[in-house]
C-alpha cells in the first residue's frame, strides 16, 4: 500500500517549511546518500592520515576511480533491477561468459569491434533469457538468476576449456585503452565509460517515464498493473539492461586484463548488491538511487585501497571490511532515523 | 721289542691318517654352493613394454586454472601412451564434499590404483584413508594428506623450495645493490602452499642482508585479481627493485597492471612456469626475467608411479623393488639461458 506521510505531533508548528535553496536541497536529499558521503569522507581522512605520501596523490585517486569502474557499471544495472522489485545473481557469471566468448580465437579474428560487439550481444542475450523466464514464465528472480549463474559459468569454463584466452597482439587496440597514453585530460577511458553509464542510469531513473514505471513496478506491482503499466515488459527490460551493463563491464575487464578467463567476475553479484544496499536501495524494491550505488562502490574500493597502501594482510582486510560495512549501515540507519523523526 | 730303521707300523698308519685327514680338511674349505642358483637382486622396473592391465582412477580439483588444466592434460596424455592402462577420470571439483563423492565413486568402481589431487589435503584425508582401507593404494598428488596412512606414495612440488629458489635468484641479481627493496605478489592466502612459498622466500632473503621485503599482497591465482592487486602494490610502493609473483597466470594480469602504470626498472620473477611467461622471458621485452617452476608434469609422473604400483614393479634407476613412499620435485629456475629447454613443459 502507499505509505502515509510521517505523522507530526499535533500543535507543533511545521518547522520544515523550506526556506532557501540549501534548505530545499537538504530536505529533498536522500539521507542515506548523505550518510554515505560522510562515510567516504571519513575513509579519505583515514587514508590521508595513515599514508599521507601515497593516498592523497592524484594517481591514487585516479586508481580508486579506475578500480571502481567495472563493478560500478554492474552496480548501475543491478540498482535498476532491484528498484524494479527483482534481483540478479548472475551478473558475475554473465561477465565471465561475455569476456570468454569475446576472446575466443574465432571472435578475435573480427578485431576490436568483434570483441566488443560479441561480448555485448552475449551479455544482452543472457539478460534476455533471465527477463523472459522471470517476467513471462513467472520464475522467482532468485531462482532464475541462480540458474543462469550456474549455466553461464559452466559455459564459460566449457568454451575456454579452463584456459586463459589472451588478447592477441593484432588486437592490441583493446588493451591500449587501459594504458596511460589513452587518457583524456588525465582521465582514463574506463572511468569515462563508468561516469557515462552512471549518468545515463541516473537520467533514465529520474528523468524518464521508464524510470517512473520502474519505481512503480518495484514499489507496488499490482497497483502499477492496474494503472496500466505493462509490468511484465518492464521487468524484461530491466534484466536486459542489467545484462547490457555486464557486457560493458566484461569489455572493460578485457581491456584491463588483456584476456578472458572463466574465473572473471568472481562474486560481482555480492559486490554490486552490497553497493546498492549501502547506497540506500531497498532490497524489496520501489526505492533507490544511482548516486547511492556509485558511492557504495567507491566506499568499497577506497577501503581496499587503504588496506593495500597500509600493507595489511589479506585476512585482516576481510575482517576489517566486514566491520566497516556494518559500521556504514549503522551510521546510515541512525542518520535516516533521526532525519525522519524531526 | 725288535730294533728297526723303518718307521714302525703304528707310526706309518698314524702318518697316513694325518696326511689324509689334512688333505680331506683342505678340500672342505671351499664355500661354493652349487645347489641353488643366487636369487636375482635386480629390481623389476616398469617400462614401456606392456604388462599387466591396470585401471587407474584420477580425482583432481576443478580445472579453472592453467596449471590445474595442465595437470589433467598431462595425466590424460601419459595414460594414453600406455596400452595397459585404463584411466577413469572424475570431473574436478573444489568442494571437499563433492570431491569426496567422486572418490567414493572411484572406490566403488574398484580401480586398481587411485591418484588423488585433493582440493585441500587436510579436508580430504578421510577420503584417502577410506580408499587405502578399501584395499586401493593411493598416490597423493601435490597437496598432501594429513595422515601418512591415507596414501601409499606422495609426489608433489616443493612450495618452500620455490620461494627459496626465487629468493636466491633475486638475491644474486641484487647482491651488489645497497638497501635493495623487494615486493611479493602471493596467491590465495588461505591455502597452506602460499604460506610455505612465502616462508621459503623470507628464509632465502635472510641470506642477503642488503635486501628488504617491503610489501606483500595476496591475489587469487586469476588474471583479474593479479591485475587488481598488482595495481595496488604499484600504488603503495612507488619504487622497488624486484618483484616475486607466485603464479604466472595471475602474473599475466600483473604484467598488464605494470604496463598500465607505465612502470619498469625492476626485476620480476614469476612462478609455476606457464608457457606465456616463458615466451615473455625468451622475448625479453618486459620486466619478467625468470620464473620458478612448479612442474605440472608431476601428474604424468604420478600416472607412471600408479602404473608401476599396479603392476608390482619399481622405478628405474633405483635399487628397491617398490616405488618410493615420497617424491619431491625440484623447482628449477627458468630464465633466458635455459628457457628453450623447458618450453615444452610450459602450461597454457
Amino acid at each position: 500500500m502507499l505509505s502515509s506521510p510521517p505523522a507530526r505531533a499535533v500543535g507543533k508548528t511545521d518547522a520544515r517549511k523550506p526556506s532557501g535553496t540549501v534548505a530545499t536541497l537538504w530536505e529533498r536529499a536522500d539521507k542515506r546518500v548523505l550518510a554515505l558521503v560522510l562515510v567516504l569522507g571519513i575513509l579519505v581522512a583515514v587514508g590521508g592520515y595513515t599514508e599521507p605520501d601515497t593516498f592523497l596523490r592524484v594517481n591514487n585517486l585516479r586508481n580508486i576511480l579506475t578500480q571502481s569502474s567495472i563493478v560500478g557499471v554492474v552496480a548501475v544495472g543491478m540498482t535498476l533491477v532491484i528498484i524494479g522489485g527483482g534481483i540478479d545473481l548472475s551478473v558475475g557469471a554473465i561477465v565471465a561468459l561475455s569476456s570468454v566468448w569475446a576472446t575466443t580465437v574465432a571472435t578475435q579474428e573480427y578485431g576490436f569491434w568483434g570483441i566488443l560487439v560479441t561480448g555485448l550481444l552475449v551479455a544482452v542475450g543472457c539478460g534476455l533469457i533471465n527477463g523472459l523466464l522471470i517476467a513471462y514464465e513467472g520464475l522467482v528472480p532468485f531462482i532464475a538468476t541462480l540458474a543462469m549463474l550456474a549455466s553461464a559459468r559452466g559455459m564459460a569454463v566449457w568454451i575456454s576449456d579452463g584456459k586463459t584466452q589472451r588478447v592477441t597482439v593484432e588486437n592490441a587496440a583493446v588493451t591500449d585503452l587501459g594504458l596511460p597514453d589513452a587518457r583524456v585530460l588525465g582521465i582514463p577511458p574506463l572511468v569515462m565509460i563508468f561516469a557515462g553509464i552512471a549518468i545515463l542510469g541516473w537520467l533514465v531513473l529520474n528523468r524518464t517515464s521508464f524510470g517512473r514505471r520502474t519505481v512503480a513496478v518495484g514499489g507496488n506491482p499490482e497497483a502499477a498493473r492496474l494503472a496500466g503499466i505493462d509490468v511484465r515488459r518492464q521487468r524484461l527490460y530491466l534484466y536486459v539492461i542489467s545484462g547490457l551493463c555486464c557486457g560493458i563491464a566484461a569489455f572493460m575487464l578485457t581491456v584491463f586484463t588483456g584476456s578472458g578467463q572463466n574465473t572473471n567476475g568472481n562474486l560481482y553479484e555480492l559486490d554490486a548488491i552490497a553497493a546498492a544496499i549501502i547506497g540506500g536501495t531497498l532490497l524489496s524494491g520501489g526505492r533507490g538511487t544511482i548516486v547511492g550505488s556509485v558511492l557504495g562502490v567507491l566506499v568499497f574500493t577506497t577501503i581496499t585501497n587503504i588496506f593495500s597502501l597500509n600493507n595489511l594482510q589479506s585476512d585482516v582486510q576481510q575482517i576489517a571490511k566486514g566491520a566497516i560495512i556494518v559500521a556504514a549501515v549503522v551510521i546510515q540507519n541512525r542518520t535516516s532515523r533521526t532525519a525522519a523523526e524531526t | 721289542m725288535s730294533q728297526s730303521s723303518l718307521p714302525s707300523r703304528r707310526n706309518m698308519l698314524f702318518g697316513a691318517a694325518a696326511v689324509s685327514a689334512t688333505a680331506l680338511l683342505t678340500s672342505c674349505t671351499s664355500n661354493e654352493n652349487n645347489d641353488d642358483p643366487e636369487p636375482d637382486t635386480q629390481a623389476q622396473v616398469s617400462d614401456e613394454k606392456p604388462g599387466k592391465q591396470v585401471t587407474i582412477g584420477f580425482a583432481g580439483p576443478q580445472a579453472d586454472h592453467g596449471w590445474l588444466n595442465a595437470i589433467n592434460d598431462n595425466a590424460r596424455k601419459r595414460a594414453g601412451t600406455y596400452k595397459d592402462v585404463k584411466l577413469e577420470i572424475t570431473e574436478g571439483s573444489n568442494d571437499a564434499a563433492a570431491q569426496d563423492g567422486q572418490i567414493q565413486t572411484l572406490i566403488d568402481k574398484k580401480v586398481d590404483v587411485l591418484v588423488i589431487l585433493p582440493a585441500d589435503g587436510k579436508a580430504m584425508t578421510q577420503a584417502g584413508l577410506k580408499a587405502m582401507q578399501a584395499g586401493i593404494p593411493v598416490i597423493n598428488l601435490d597437496r598432501i594428506f594429513d595422515s601418512p596412512q591415507a596414501y601409499r606414495t606422495w609426489i608433489g612440488g616443493d612450495n618452500y623450495g620455490m620461494g627459496l629458489n626465487a629468493a636466491r635468484y633475486i638475491g644474486e641479481a641484487l647482491k651488489d645493490k645497497a638497501n635493495a627493496t623487494v615486493v611479493e605478489l602471493a596467491g590465495i592466502d588461505n591455502l597452506e602452499l602460499t604460506r610455505q612459498r612465502t616462508q621459503g622466500f623470507d628464509d632465502g632473503l635472510k641470506n642477503y642482508p642488503n635486501i628488504k621485503k617491503v610489501a606483500r599482497q595476496a591475489a587469487e591465482f586469476t588474471v583479474e585479481s593479479g591485475q587488481r592487486k598488482m595495481t595496488d602494490l604499484l600504488q603503495a610502493q612507488p619504487k622497488f627493485d624486484a618483484l616475486w609473483n607466485h603464479d604466472d597466470d595471475q602474473g599475466d594480469g600483473a604484467l598488464q597492471a605494470i604496463k598500465q602504470a607505465g612502470r619498469e626498472g625492476f626485476l620480476m620473477v614469476g612462478g609455476a612456469g606457464s608457457k606465456n611467461a616463458m615466451d615473455n622471458i625468451k622475448a625479453d621485452n618486459s620486466v619478467l626475467k625468470a620464473t620458478v617452476l612448479y612442474p605440472p608434469t608431476m601428474a604424468a609422473s604420478a600416472i607412471d608411479l600408479a602404473r608401476a604400483l599396479g603392476q608390482g614393479k619399481g622405478v628405474g634407476g633405483l635399487a628397491e623393488f617398490e616405488i618410493p613412499a615420497s617424491l619431491t620435485l625440484f623447482s628449477a629456475v627458468v630464465d633466458k639461458t635455459n628457457v628453450d629447454q623447458y618450453m615444452p613443459t610450459g602450461f597454457k
